[in-house]
């Protein structure tokens, strides 16, 4: 908190960006944001697309794991749901992909709530166990409820139409993916100022006390896991929309991993730490793919070795980053920025 | 006489919490025993007794983590032995605990806005969206906190720390501050005071006596300070072995042969005294 | 139409009792490691595969005979878990349990890419050392392998069980179970007692291993089994002994039983089916103690 950064009402005091300093960088990230599809070449625009749609899952698992302190390893395969939801309803009925987008939401909030039930009434290990469960027997249902998802060859999902054009192209979706991105982070950071965001955090904290003040547990719980679900089936309904083929091995259980490491890189509990996880991660294997590549000449078995190095590596950062880093990259930019604050001085 | 409301004082009217014929087991261990008592509305009652003589057990019945073997308690007139903690919330039962429960991701308050949370009414999605209802309802619940419990506890400069950065003591007051923001009936306190110098005990007693008369909020609590016991308390239960022994007014209470007993141990008290006073044993 | 095949019945339910009886081996590592730890240990699936897979090195690999190569395979087990709870588990003491509980998930990536690059991702056999001659119990034909890995299994479970109760270790695990306070005052060297809890699930979990590897081949994906494990320990309890038994059983029997009268996809629905179930019914499981938190 800055030292004399004063505000003279309640409203200001809650505000999200309160000091002009944050208004300045918000703007020039804005412009950046605006700027990007103009200036950037094709595998930047599609890193960037990508990385808006692990920002939301990765956002809604944090609202899960960090703000509610409950694990979750099915948000893959819950965004394959959202996937498979968007997919069949493009096909099927052709509905305007808003509304896919949307339904998708709504399906995998269902089904959060559906597993949520029996594992949430006890303590938040079992959640966790039920989640890698629901990945399982999801992706049986995804490999053999053919007339729903196409089975092994999956769904060739057509691109998501918007007033009468077709967006097929990373320049176009940046245009969808940016605005949902935003939102989703945005009703992320307004949650926590408000009445249920504090109930989460105090399920978190000391759930025998958040009972005393006559916060419901299992509803709570329930309603974090239903949110933190929808978020995951928006991102699957993107990400159909984006790569446009859905299969069974398209949300494979390292995939969840892959955001369980997105939050805890990022910094759990923090919004910021949502982004910079997901950032993170969204680079991790594209800088994998580079080192193998330059690695091929020497070793030329490198590529096969791609899917198991990454597997590992994702697993060390887990466990790099609850060693040493708790907080994760949020703490860590909170460190440089108050070095860079305070510079030349120490403290 | 075990249990019923003896004498009342000043301001004190029908019994706002009973408890009646409560028994709690664990496995065979009999932890409360045939446990009956009346807390008077608008008055401090405390519970105190020997360690192990029952006392948060009987907190715990009352706030609903325990289901007792046998026995009722009922608030206001209605049965709560089956309801879950956060119901009591609703209506109207607050409480603070032995061990400081306070929210340590949060700051104060945040701690003190979750006491809110009964009565607010904004939902998930109100949330997320922010602006319109759920901002309104921040933006009352907030001058509300500030003026009705910040001001009044004192701890208006450390509302924007985070907890776990508080000494013992604030932390303390925190949380009864939570308590209060939930506007309680009853307000139950387990160890106000432990592990406090004199001035903290002096403050705390003042704010306890400040609820009672501002606020007409009714204090049960438990305490081993027995100065702020006697000081401040309109009636005392002492418990002992998971029974009432006596029941009363202080004074009442401190003469109580059993309650002497339970303290002291047996023997005889007049030898007692005169070995005090430095006369030979009789 | 036929009457109800019988026989066949029995013979399935006998090898469910076999594999029931593995992962009654794989659910007590994982209750060791909780009894005395607290740490809920979710790579116990992939401590069981490096297991099969040093297993597999040494006596495919290295020719070394299958005794001495079970013997070396158990003591690899033991030393993993010693390394794991050296540098990993005992800097996160004191850390929150959601915390520990998320590194062991990581650890089980970290493991399973290790398998996947050291031994490449194709599945592999391990060298027959069991003999192939049949086993009946009546008339009913079961595996030699499974009825084999079945008696292994009982004999390293009755073991534990006597250790547990009347060796001095045993008691000191239970005591560090109960309370690490109190046990460090009594003298109990808790830091050992966690080290030994590591190094003893390490190798229960890799004997496990040797002995599933075995029956069912080797692959980097086995780990798996260690999910049906974990439901082993849901339905028996997280802390006990006892119902690591008679849930390793139950699940050995309902996941036979599925696989063949439904089909071999159906295993695993079979298996969360029941998980599902224990959930709703009796979430601490059979023998669970349900704590009751002092307030």
């Amino acid at each position: 908190m800055r030292i004399g950064a004063l505000k003279d009402s309640y409203a200001a005091d809650q505000a999200l960006f309160d000091t002009r300093v944050q208004r300045v960088w918000l703007a020039a990230g804005a412009l950046l944001l605006v700027a990007l599809p103009f200036v950037a070449s094709d595998y930047w625009l599609f890193l960037a697309c990508l990385v808006g749609i692990h920002v939301i899952s990765t956002t809604g698992l944090n609202i899960l794991t960090g703000y509610t302190g409950l694990v979750s390893l099915g948000q893959a395969a819950f965004m394959g749901v959202g996937a498979y939801t968007v997919g069949y309803c493009q096909i099927r009925f052709g509905t305007p992909f808003l509304l896919n987008l949307i339904a998708a939401g709504l399906v995998t909030a269902a089904l959060g709530v559906l597993v949520g039930v029996p594992s949430l009434r006890v303590k938040g290990l079992y959640l966790a166990i039920a989640t890698i469960a629901a990945s399982f027997i999801l992706h049986f249902v995804f490999q053999n409820w053919t007339a729903v998802t196409g089975g092994t060859r999956g769904l060739s999902i057509p691109p998501a139409r918007m007033f009468g054009h077709d967006l097929a192209r990373p320049q176009q979706l940046y245009w969808v993916i940016l605005p949902f991105t935003l939102l989703a982070v945005l009703g992320a950071a307004n949650l926590f100022r408000t009445r249920w965001g504090r109930a989460f955090i105090a399920v978190r904290d000391r759930d025998i006390s958040a009972e005393v003040l006559g916060i419901p547990l299992l509803k709570t719980k329930l309603m974090s896991f239903a949110l933190s679900s929808f978020y995951a089936g928006i991102a699957g309904g993107l990400w159909a929309y984006f790569f446009r083929v859905v299969t069974p091995e398209s949300f494979p259980f390292v995939y969840s991993i892959f955001f369980l490491a997105a939050v805890i890189v990022g910094g759990m509990g923090t919004i910021l730490g949502g982004i910079l996880g997901a950032v993170f991660m969204t680079l991790v294997p594209e800088v994998l793919k580079l080192v193998v590549g330059w690695l091929t000449p020497v070793l030329p078995n490198a590529v096969a070795l791609l899917a198991p190095v990454r597997t590992i590596v994702f697993g060390l950062l887990i466990i790099g980053f609850l060693i040493f880093e708790p907080h994760g990259l949020a703490e860590v930019w909170r460190r440089i920025r108050r070095f860079f604050h305070l510079w030349p001085f120490r403290t | 006489m075990a249990g019923r409301n003896v004498g009342a004082g000043n301001g004190q009217g029908a019994p706002v919490l009973e408890i009646d014929r409560l028994t709690l087991q664990f496995g065979g261990l009999k932890v409360l025993n045939d446990v009956s008592l009346a807390v008077p509305q608008g008055a401090v009652t405390t519970i105190i007794g020997p360690n192990g003589a029952g006392k948060t057990s009987l907190f715990n019945c009352i706030s609903g983590f325990y289901r007792p073997k046998a026995g009722r308690v009922t608030f206001e007139g209605r049965d709560i032995t089956a309801a879950p903690p956060p119901a009591r919330a609703k209506m109207g039962l607050a409480r603070t605990f032995q061990n400081i429960s306070l929210f340590r991701g949060m700051t104060v308050l945040d701690n003190i806005k979750l006491g809110r949370h009964v009565h607010m009414t904004s939902g998930l999605l109100d949330g997320l969206l922010y602006w319109g209802r759920a901002e309104r309802e921040e933006g009352a619940i907030r001058a509300e906190i500030e003026e009705k419990v910040i001001d009044f506890l004192e701890i208006n400069h450390i509302r924007n720390r985070p907890v776990a950065a508080l000494p013992y003591g604030l932390r303390k007051r925190v949380e009864m501050a939570r308590a209060l923001a939930m506007q309680p009936r009853v307000l139950m306190l387990d160890e106000p005071v432990a592990g406090m110098n004199r001035e903290e005990t002096e403050d705390m007693a003042r704010f306890i006596l400040d609820v009672k008369e501002e606020w007409g909020v009714t204090i049960l609590m438990v305490e081993h300070d027995m100065g702020l016991v006697m000081d401040i308390s309109d009636h005392v239960v002492v418990l002992n072995f998971g029974q009432v022994i006596a029941a009363g007014r202080p004074a009442e209470v401190q003469a109580h042969p059993e309650v002497i007993k339970a303290y002291l141990g047996a023997g005889d008290i007049g030898q007692l005294r005169a070995r005090i006073a430095g006369e030979p044993a009789a | 139409m036929t009457g109800f095949d019988w026989l066949f019945f029995a013979e399935i339910t006998l090898a469910g009792l076999g594999s029931g009886a593995l992962l009654a081996l794989t659910a007590l590592a994982f209750v060791l490691i909780y009894k005395a730890t607290r740490v809920v240990n979710l790579a116990i699936g992939e401590m069981l595969m490096v297991g099969a897979y040093l297993f597999f090195s040494f006596t495919a690999g290295w020719q070394v005979h299958w005794a001495v190569a079970i013997g070396l395979a158990l003591a690899g087990g033991g030393v993993l878990g010693a390394v794991l709870e050296r540098t990993i588990m005992r800097p996160m003491l004191g850390e929150s349990p959601i915390s520990t509980f998320m590194i062991t998930i990581g650890l089980g990536s970290v493991l399973a890419g290790l398998v996947e690059i050291v031994w490449g991702a194709d599945p592999a056999r391990l060298p027959e050392f069991m003999g192939n001659a049949p086993v009946f119990i009546g008339e009913a034909y079961v595996s030699r392998k499974i009825a084999i890995g079945f008696a292994a299994a009982a004999l390293v479970i009755i073991a534990f069980v006597v250790a547990f109760r009347f060796w001095r270790g045993g008691v000191a695990l239970r005591a560090t179970a109960s309370d690490q306070g109190a046990a460090y005052s009594c003298g109990i060297d808790v830091p050992r007692v966690f080290s030994y809890a590591w190094i003893v699930a390490g190798m229960a979990a890799a004997g496990a291993g040797v002995l599933v590897g075995a029956v069912g081949g080797i692959s980097p994906t086995m780990g798996i089994f260690g999910l049906s494990a974990l439901v082993v320990v849901i339905f028996g309890g997280l802390d006990s002994v006892a119902g690591a038994l008679v849930g390793g059983l139950v699940v050995g029997l309902i996941e036979a039983w599925a696989g063949t009268y439904l089909g071999g996809e159906y295993k695993m629905v079979a298996t969360f089916g029941l998980l599902l179930s224990v959930l709703l019914v009796r979430p601490y499981g059979l023998f669970g103690t349900h704590e009751i938190e002092r307030l």
